[in-house]
């Protein structure tokens, strides 16, 4: 066992030069424990120190600390800890990202028989591992400087892989250690004002937890702490930073051209911003939200992974689950939520299903009315925006949503009431922000077409309890719009609040939360994770244009809708921004449903508590003096 | 193996009234959040529950939150190692200095170096390490054997138990109940040993006895026969 120490003289401190040889330190070291319980406790002294030492080491000095490892691994059973406490606390202070190989494999060994000989050590060896997680926090800036070259990536593998194969042959000799294991872990994870890198490393390492070995165990509450820390982060990103008093156009202006390399050829003046420079303008700088776009894109990689592993199912379940306990119910969060998005986007079959049937399911029976407003605002957002959602499929969902306004209609005789029957009007809004972004797709198809005649849409939106007036004007404007010129339905064409994004009626259905004005799955605003959102978003100019486009071309436009999902991207004019400004104004004020001034913020999720806080500013603005 | 007892326990489960349509997957989850911890109430650790609620009544609490009160009577299997009895584990690791294993596929144990008998060599054969009796060399313990142990502590928190093979009983599972004679046999011949020696101890004793009652019947009959022959005498 050990290396052969040849009789050479080390150093330790300003002691006497010392020699040992193997078997002799082993000996030396469980008599060194046994005097120091008796109470004599020189030699355990300088075992002590030689554990201390970490600085600079020479080679002789490696060795000999690596010889004492191993000795002291073979002395647990001498070790006490109460009589050892100084010697437990130096070896649960070192950091295995300050040694080399060497010295990390014989620490980890130590720690295997530690934590196997007595059940008082498991906790701190395991949680002396989790601490390992992340370079140790007294030399953070030179860790973090070292991680952005290679051989710091090679050092975060040598130590990470370590640690987790360490929890592997612990679990394996302690078969409940996972447990305790997913207690710390939790317990430890940092809150989101922790320096970048690290938050970013721990949540990796939780991501490898849940796919390793352990991953039945301790994989599911991985993943909920994970999108727990992901809204926290969410909710710290105030709409104040991304909307500014200054900017007149209003943020649908991000509807504009998201095309692939467009940004490139326009001419960029003054008035007409790209997505690009609006994001960086918005997030540029803004710790929190580049702390939750790096922890999205380990998110979105993990999935991924999970998805080639065939493992993207049992893990969608957990966040379905966490979703409906904390996402549904955080009414502010803008970008968590993706992580459903995504995800369903891999496997729209299974996970896509499962995810709409889940908000049917809320939306129709749930308990909490703001809950149940809040699931089909998402159904609606996503069936709208999922590129990867089939025409059939969102059509049959559309059919049990009015199916259900059709029967509650049926058994209300009263009169319009927005507050009373505010989930009947939620939903009657979505059935037509879909049909806003899905009509083309559905009446292309015969049998679509035909379902969707059969569908009792005339008789819910003619009922006395009269859903035009109250859902969100820019809504209905565009839908009867769309009706109309498609010759769908016959609905009536009256109507007063021509140009108004939302109205009196509009707010008191939406309540205090503003659920009118909710639609969660908008446009992604996170710069490094944008790459998975983009491709199987649906945005509204390549929707709207196909509606358009119409007159001009007829050809290209049927082909593309052909297929099961509508990609309108290549047909759309490059110059549209200069040709069709006015329509292209008009048409776009009203479909990205965010608003044009800023009076009321995009969301406008709370609109009076929104409101204050950007106007109650510390004590150097004006107004307050 | 000893340590597995099967109690019933009267217990009141009390839910939130949430659960109050789904009482018995609510009653099941609450139970099972008792599984592999030690109770102090039970006196072990819960393996395993079966419950019997028998009315359909329950007890309202008064509070903010009106908790269902829910009695029942559950059959509970317990496992609650004490200081010498003889367990049964699965070996996971052989060390010089100890053997590791896990018994009922839950619980850690380990024997340490001083409490493995003298009997028992370490060997390294063929790069897997092993423990021979020096007596028998079919006698070996390695990973993946099953041993029967002695209970010396046990860990209530982490479940941890710690053994020892120093008992003669105690050893690899398979080969002390192949080789009964071997092994109980070096017990009675002890045990023979012990009863001839107890024996003959007691048959000197009389012996003893029987010789220092013998001088006196001589004595007696000497003294009548002495008197026998001073009547003739005279």
């Amino acid at each position: 066992m050990g290396i052969e120490l040849a009789p050479q003289q080390t150093v330790l401190h300003d002691m006497d030069e010392l020699s040992f040889t193997d078997s002799e330190l082993d000996y030396h070291v469980r008599n060194a424990l046994k005097a120091a319980v008796q109470g004599d406790c020189d030699s355990y002294n300088q075992l002590v120190a030689v554990i201390h030492h970490k600085e600079r080491l020479v080679p002789e000095e490696v060795a000999l600390l690596m010889t004492c490892l191993k000795a002291l691994t073979g002395a647990v059973s001498c070790m006490h800890i109460v009589h050892h406490r100084s010697l437990l606390a130096a070896i649960f202070g070192m950091s295995l990202w300050n040694y080399g190989t060497d010295v990390m494999d014989a620490l980890v060994e130590l720690l295997i028989s530690l934590a196997a000989s007595s059940g008082q050590y498991v906790d701190l060896c395991l949680e002396m591992l989790v601490t390992n997680f992340m370079p140790p926090s007294s030399s953070s800036t030179y860790f973090i400087e070292l991680l952005k070259q290679p051989r710091g990536i090679d050092k975060k593998h040598q130590v990470l892989d370590r640690v987790h194969s360490t929890f592997q042959d612990i679990a394996n000799l302690v078969p409940l250690s996972p447990l305790r294991l997913e207690k710390i872990v939790r317990d430890r994870m940092p809150n989101i004002y922790t320096k970048e890198p690290f938050i970013v490393m721990y949540v990796e390492n939780m991501l490898t937890l849940e796919s390793g070995a352990a991953g039945k165990l301790v994989g599911g509450s991985m993943l909920v702490a994970i999108m727990d820390r992901l809204i926290d982060l969410d909710v710290e990103i105030a709409w104040d930073d991304i909307l500014q008093d200054d900017f007149s156009k209003g943020i649908f202006d991000m509807e504009l051209e998201d095309l692939e390399g467009f940004s490139d050829h326009v001419q960029q003046d003054g008035d007409e911003l790209t997505r690009e420079s609006l994001m960086q303008r918005f997030f540029g700088g803004n710790l929190v939200a580049e702390k939750l776009d790096s922890l999205l894109v380990l998110t979105f990689e993990h999935l991924e992974s999970c998805s080639g592993s065939g493992r993207l199912i049992q893990v969608f379940e957990t966040l379905l689950q966490s979703f409906q306990k904390t996402v549904l119910t955080a009414y502010k969060s803008k970008f968590a939520q993706f992580v459903m998005f995504y995800a369903c986007s891999l496997d729209p079959e299974n996970c896509g299903k499962m995810f709409v049937s889940t908000l049917v399911n809320i939306f129709v029976s749930g308990v909490y009315p703001a809950w149940r407003m809040s699931a089909v605002a998402y159904l609606a957002s996503y069936l709208s925006r999922a590129k990867f959602v089939a025409p059939s499929f969102v059509a049959a969902t559309l059919e049990s949503l009015v199916n259900w306004c059709f029967d509650y209609c049926n058994k209300q005789d009263g009169d319009i009431n927005p507050r009373a029957h505010k989930i009947f009007y939620s939903g009657c809004q979505a059935i037509m922000y879909v049909l806003c972004f899905r009509m083309r797709s559905i009446i292309s198809v015969p049998r679509l077409r035909s379902q969707l005649l059969l569908m009792r849409i005339e008789d819910i939106l003619r009922h006395p309890l009269k859903p035009l007036e109250v859902c969100l004007p820019s809504i209905v404007e565009e839908f009867l719009r769309l009706a109309k010129r498609n010759r769908i339905f016959s609905v009536p064409d009256t109507f007063v609040d021509y140009g108004m994004l939302e109205s009196e009626l509009s707010r008191a259905f939406g309540g205090i939360e503003r659920l009118d004005t909710f639609f969660p799955f908008d446009p992604y605003l996170l710069r490094k994770s944008d790459r998975f959102i983009r491709p199987n978003f649906v945005y509204w100019s390549m929707v709207r244009n196909s509606y358009y486009e119409d007159d001009e071309d007829e050809s290209a436009s049927d082909e593309d809708i052909a297929e099961a999902g509508i990609s309108i991207a290549d047909d759309i004019s490059v110059d549209e921004g200069d040709a069709h400004l006015d329509e292209f104004d008009y048409a776009l004020d009203k479909m990205s449903i965010t608003p044009r001034d800023s009076s009321t913020k995009f969301g406008g999720r709370i609109q009076g508590f929104v409101q204050m806080p950007s106007k109650i500013r510390p004590s150097t603005s004006p107004e307050s003096l | 193996m000893e340590g597995l007892k099967e109690s019933e326990a009267n217990l009141v489960v009390y839910l939130h009234p949430s659960m109050a349509k789904c009482v018995n997957d609510a009653i099941l989850r609450e139970l099972s959040s008792l599984l592999f911890t030690y109770s102090e109430t039970f006196d072990g650790v819960v393996l395993a529950y079966d419950p019997n609620v028998r009315s359909n009544l329950a007890k309202i609490l008064p509070g903010i939150h009106p908790y269902l009160g829910v009695r029942l009577k559950a059959k509970l299997l317990l496992f609650s190692p004490k200081p010498n009895m003889l367990l049964e584990g699965e070996v996971v690791k052989i060390s010089r200095q100890s053997i590791h294993a896990v018994i009922l596929g839950f619980s850690s144990a380990v024997i340490a170096d001083e409490d493995i008998r003298d009997e028992f060599k370490y060997k390294v054969k063929h790069g897997k390490e092993v423990f021979v009796s020096r007596h028998h060399k079919k006698h070996k313990i390695k990973a993946g054997t099953i041993i029967r142990f002695l209970v010396k502590s046990f860990d209530e928190e982490i479940l941890h138990i710690s053994g020892s093979l120093v008992a003669v009983h105690t050893g690899c599972a398979r080969w002390l109940d192949a080789n009964l004679e071997e092994w109980s046999q070096a017990d009675s011949t002890t045990r023979k040993r012990k009863d001839r020696d107890e024996k003959e101890q007691k048959t000197a004793d009389d012996k003893m006895m029987a010789n220092r009652e013998m001088p006196s019947l001589k004595k007696d009959d000497r003294i009548k026969k002495l008197k026998k022959k001073r009547k003739e005498h005279t």
